[in-house]
């Protein structure tokens, strides 16, 4: 069906379409809308699952891993501090091999208090052993989300998966959005180590070296796995819906002497920047950075770069730029800009690139850097 | 590509009004993107919102810093806002006011939706509900067509109350 939504509520209506069987969650700006809107579903009776409405984030992310460890597929929603309070049982829903998938709107931390789009709180759980993807539309929303439950559940992968999108720059636009009927896109929730009361077994005991370090190599051999996995879930959801996506978003990038790194909306932003560029004659391309974890192998041979992140690793710099730097050798403009929801235009995005330095970083908006 | 900036006060139905834009030009069948700026809005406080209209997808979203059509649903907030902040030269002003307000320029538009949202009693909370009825003033203007604006406003609300208020400042405003 075509209509129009936000991204917050097209999260929820790819929530409906997945049916999970539980979903706890606790509200916190901008992602409230998602949880407001599940809760009116199966209020309405529209989606038959239990809406456990928890006392904090760390319950949710509790009540998730205990549905999910019993058998069930689960859902939850947040943002920000509300990630940041959850974040033992994050790890923990990781360790513990659970499927579970979570929307996180990103949004900035405080203090100063601020309500605006910033990635450094999901980058601040970059090392849990969660997938991250990051969406660009109210589609790709939808879409991503859809995804998340069939990445997750296979059994070559059986990791937590996060999807984020920008606080109020996409969770609160109103764009185009095309729902469709899954079908048998997603099988049935299947957790081969699920609690069987049948046949009562130990769970999370004390365990010795040896076998710990074979628990978290396992984790990462799924990661790598996963890449493949995640390759043949958009194959299939291109061959079923007509929408294909990929471990990265490339724009007039063929030809083209520089790239533009960003993610989220400042990288649908980028390309119109490009054009932009192009017009003036600077071969530029846009790569939108869609999977944070597992990180993509990107082709940037030959090419300068310029990295926006919308985020910052205190006494070390931009965390994108750094990945970059590391997986690529490429030494990239820096730009660190749309912190707490910073204005970001493209023009702004198309100066970027024709002021670069490579081996430098600016803040934008700051005039008395080094 | 066509953008408009919406000036309201919380609780008067500006950003919903963004939104009814542009579920009217989708139903045109062209691209159309709407969102608010969220400040730390409550009741009663200065709100913007922002319409983009194409006839391609749309990928731009930052502010709309030089608006085609600035629409004021309140026009005590030009005491506090500059309004007309970077309109286009050749921009257009939709004004809900019974008459024209002085130091707006020939290309400012006015139209009574207060007035209209009460003679239908569109009333919530004690406001009259204003983002209905300027649908119908921006299908005269031909941003969206009627037949849209219409679909627009049944799809969101029941009340056909809201269509014969779309309706009314359709014939209100002068062109």
């Amino acid at each position: 069906m075509l209509t129009i939504a936000t991204g917050n509520k097209a999260v929820a209506a790819a929530v409906k379409a997945a049916k999970p069987g539980v979903i706890a969650a606790y509200p916190i700006t901008p992602q409230t809308e998602i949880v407001e809107q599940i809760a009116d579903y199966v209020a309405g009776g529209d989606l038959e699952s239990r809406y456990i409405p928890v006392e904090s984030e760390h319950s949710a992310m509790a009540a998730c891993i205990g549905a999910s460890v019993g058998g069930v597929r689960t859902f939850t929603a947040t943002s920000s501090h509300g990630l940041l309070y959850m974040h033992e049982m994050v790890h923990w829903a990781a360790g513990a091999r659970l499927p579970i998938v979570m929307a996180n709107v990103n949004r900035a931390l405080g203090p100063g208090w601020n309500i605006w789009a910033e990635h450094t709180d999901a980058f601040s759980q970059r090392d849990t052993g969660w997938l991250q993807v990051f969406v660009g539309t109210v589609q790709e929303a939808y879409d991503a989300t859809l995804m998340a439950f069939k990445v997750a559940e296979d059994e070559r992968v059986l990791l937590p998966l996060m999807v984020n999108l920008d606080g109020f720059a996409l969770s609160h636009i109103t764009q185009s959005l095309e729902t469709v009927d899954i079908g048998d896109f997603l099988p049935p929730y299947h957790l081969p180590h699920a609690i069987d009361t049948e046949n009562p077994l130990g769970y999370g005991p004390v365990t010795g070296p040896a076998d710990y370090v074979r628990f978290r190599w396992d984790i990462e051999r799924s990661m790598r796995d996963a890449r493949g996995v995640i390759a043949e879930v958009e194959r299939e959801f291109a061959e079923r819906f007509g929408r294909s996506y990929g471990p990265t978003e490339d724009y007039r990038c063929e030809d083209a002497d520089v790239i533009v790194v960003a993610m989220g909306t400042l990288g649908k932003e980028a390309e119109v920047a490009i054009d932009r560029l192009r017009d003036a004659g600077i071969k530029a391309g846009s790569m939108r950075l869609r999977w944070f974890r597992p990180f993509p192998d990107l082709d940037l041979a030959g090419r300068e770069v310029v990295v926006i992140d919308r985020d910052y690793s205190f006494g070390f710099g931009g965390v994108v730029a750094h990945a970059i730097r590391s997986k690529t050798g490429i030494e990239p403009y820096s730009v660190i800009a749309g912190l707490g929801g910073q204005e970001v235009t493209y023009n702004d995005i198309a100066d970027f690139v024709r002021n670069r330095r490579p081996g430098t970083e600016t803040w934008f908006g700051v005039s008395d850097h080094v | 590509m066509y953008e408009i900036r919406i000036h309201s006060r919380g609780g008067q139905g500006g950003v919903t009004a963004a939104k009814l834009l542009a579920l009217a030009a989708f139903r045109d069948g062209k691209h159309a993107t709407a969102f608010p700026f969220y400040g730390t809005e409550r009741r009663g406080a200065p709100v913007v919102s922002f319409v983009r209209i194409d006839d391609e997808p749309i990928k731009v979203y930052s502010q709309i810093h030089e608006p085609d059509l600035v629409i004021v649903l309140d026009t005590s907030i030009m005491d506090v806002v500059d309004v007309l902040d970077g309109l286009k030269t050749d921009g257009t002003v939709l004004l809900n006011s019974a008459h024209p307000i002085t130091g707006c320029n020939g290309a400012c538009r006015y139209v009574d939706l207060t007035g209209i949202a009460l003679a239908e009693n569109l009333v919530v909370a004690g406001s009259p509900i204003l983002n209905t009825p300027v649908i119908g003033a921006l299908a005269k203007m031909g941003i969206v067509t009627l037949p849209s604006a219409e679909k627009a406003i049944r799809e969101m609300f029941s009340d056909e109350r809201n269509v014969k208020a779309a309706r009314a400042a359709y014939e209100e405003l002068k062109i």
